[in-house]
């Protein structure tokens, strides 16, 4: 039994991160938010190293140091863009340390049987964090491979998958039951292995574009899996700071999916139904109209109305600044700019917002979709930088489309459409876009820095 | 059975908890949120550091240090992360901060 004081200290910590996520889900808190979640963490570690007569100390402590290192130059070091894999892969490694201490912990159980509380639930409790934190660590490390682009971003599927994931569920459950019934840390390290797989298995069927969805899932899932690790080590701080986790997680996962117009079930099985499989990702030949920077500046330059819609392309080629100075010359002309957020710009929801405001972008020029999206039909030119999915009119159209049903911006409902590009490769969500062959979008192909130069400068020269 | 009921009364109440305090999370913060949950699972750590504090075999010692490395980057990158974000969200915003707000931020 740990002593009050600690207890009342583990307290002040689950406080902390119930106001540490109150803060987050508000713009002026959030920041603050976030440092009272780590004071709360630091607190709970140092309670912990007080509380408990904690043994192997100078290992732990340099243990720590290692993943302090790790942590901090890992996340100071990464691109805006990169994000999204990051959180994913911070996401798995934390999965995979609930499962290994549900690990040690059912080793402990077996030697010396358990201590206080009910041996059935603490058990149950122990195959499901082994479970579900494998899970975590698997699937993040595959949506980490496929954010990176270390893998195809298409929904992978063959054949026998349906049987195979629901042989492993199977399998998942089956050896839970024998691991209550049975503790031995064979069955426990067969149960982390099995959760490996079907971690994999569960995404690779999902396509790029839903992969935030599954990475929000996955961290829900490693909230769970700490609870539950908390409820075996008779913790209450990690029973609660998980189950915070978890379900928020869980109702944060549907907000975005509902803000893409996907139901989860679809997000994660709609590949297996086939349906995925449209478009084939391959290079069109079909006939497109192109032009170069001076035809392009004659469209911007007397247009009365202009709509950016930035997408993960203009982050890639770091060209965030240059389509800022860009669209200041045009409001100089007396042009009136806005830029088109959708809610998934970039990579995961609100991602697009982060990248814009490292440019400082004024926040008043950022309108999202239900603000902007009436006003498509009375602009003259839209600019899509390195976006396409977003703008791709098979949400509304092609039933079966991987993005089919996904609320879009009306790009397709404005006078002109100037697509810039590096190339006819379809979007994140391996689709073609039939908005590319309308009569009247014009592309600019090229790396988006050098194309919006190029363009700047044609502008000024007007 | 009381500490399972205690505890399963804990378990419920930060469920609902959970949901409550981020229902009306705008789609902005979406990507921030997900990033701070996910640096508070890291706390994850508190159990590491148990198990391994009580590990008496070299296997089990190493199986606890590397559950320590993981949970630690989990949580010490995972707030730093969601700290990068955010301080771009806070640039914007200056402006509009009362002086002596914006004075302590200078500050820190």
């Amino acid at each position: 039994m740990i002593p009050v004081w600690a207890q009342l200290g583990y307290l002040a910590a689950a406080i902390c991160f119930i106001v540490a996520l109150k803060g987050l889900s508000s713009p002026k808190t959030a920041r603050g938010g976030n440092l009272i979640g780590a004071a709360g963490a630091v607190l709970a570690c140092v309670i912990t190293f007080f509380a408990y007569d904690v043994g192997n100390l100078g290992w732990i402590l340099a243990a720590i140091a290692i993943g302090t290192v790790i942590g901090v130059v890992g996340a100071q070091r990464v691109q805006m863009t990169q994000m999204p894999q990051l959180v994913a892969l911070f996401n798995g490694v934390g999965g995979g340390a609930a499962a290994l201490v549900a690990l040690l912990e059912l080793n402990e159980i077996v030697a010396h049987g358990e201590d206080g509380g009910s041996a059935l639930v603490a058990l149950i409790a122990t195959a499901f964090t082994i479970l579900v934190g494998s899970v975590s660590f698997s699937g993040s490390m595959v949506t980490f491979a496929k954010l990176q682009e270390l893998m195809t971003t298409r929904p992978v599927t063959f054949p026998g998958l349906p049987v195979l994931f629901g042989g492993s569920l199977l399998a998942g459950v089956v050896l839970s039951i024998v691991l209550v019934a049975g503790p031995g840390l064979a069955v426990g390290t067969v149960l982390c292995l099995v959760g490996l797989a079907l971690g994999v298995l569960l995404v690779l069927p999902v396509g790029g574009a839903d992969v935030p969805i599954v990475i929000s899932l996955l961290n829900a899932f490693t909230g769970l899996a700490v609870a539950a690790g908390g409820y075996v080590l008779g913790n209450t701080l990690l029973l609660v700071a998980g189950t915070l986790v978890g379900a928020s997680g869980t109702f944060l996962t549907k907000l975005m999916a509902d803000a893409m117009g996907r139901s989860l079930f679809n997000t994660l099985f709609g590949a297996l139904k086939g349906g995925s499989t449209l478009g084939g990702g391959e290079i069109s030949d079909r006939p497109v109209k192109s032009a170069g920077a001076e035809d392009i500046a004659i469209l911007l330059g007397y247009a009365h109305r202009v709509i950016v819609v930035p997408g993960y392309g203009l982050a890639v080629a770091q060209a965030q600044h240059t389509l800022r100075d860009l669209v200041d010359v045009l409001g100089d002309r007396g042009i009136k700019v806005d830029y088109a957020i959708h809610p998934v710009a970039g990579r995961m929801p609100g991602h697009m917002n982060v990248l814009l405001a490292e440019a400082q972008v004024p926040y008043e020029q950022l309108r999202e979709m239900d603000q902007i999206n009436g006003d498509f039909k009375q602009t003259d030119v839209v600019l899509v930088v390195g976006a396409n999915d977003v703008v791709n009119p098979a949400a509304k159209t092609t039933p079966g489309a991987p993005i089919y049903g996904m609320p879009i911006l009306n790009a397709d409902e404005s006078r002109q459409i100037v697509f810039m590009k590096r190339s006819m490769r379809p979007g994140f969500a391996g689709i073609e876009n039939e908005l590319l062959f309308d009569p009247k979008t014009t592309l600019m192909f090229g790396d988006a820095r050098d194309s919006l130069t190029k363009l700047l400068s044609a502008v000024k020269a007007l | 059975m009381t500490t399972e009921i205690a505890l399963l009364t804990v378990f419920i109440l930060s469920v609902f908890t959970g949901v409550e305090v981020i229902s009306k999370v705008s789609s902005t913060l979406h990507t921030p949120l997900m990033s701070g949950a996910n640096a508070i699972h890291g706390v994850i750590l508190v159990g590491a550091v148990i198990v391994t504090g009580f590990a008496e075999s070299t296997g089990g010692l190493i199986v606890g240090l590397a559950a320590v490395v993981l949970a630690t980057i989990n949580m010490v990158g995972g707030f730093v992360v969601t700290d990068r974000m955010l301080q771009m969200f806070g640039g914007r915003k200056a402006p509009k901060k009362a002086p002596q707000e914006s004075a302590q931020e200078g500050a820190a």
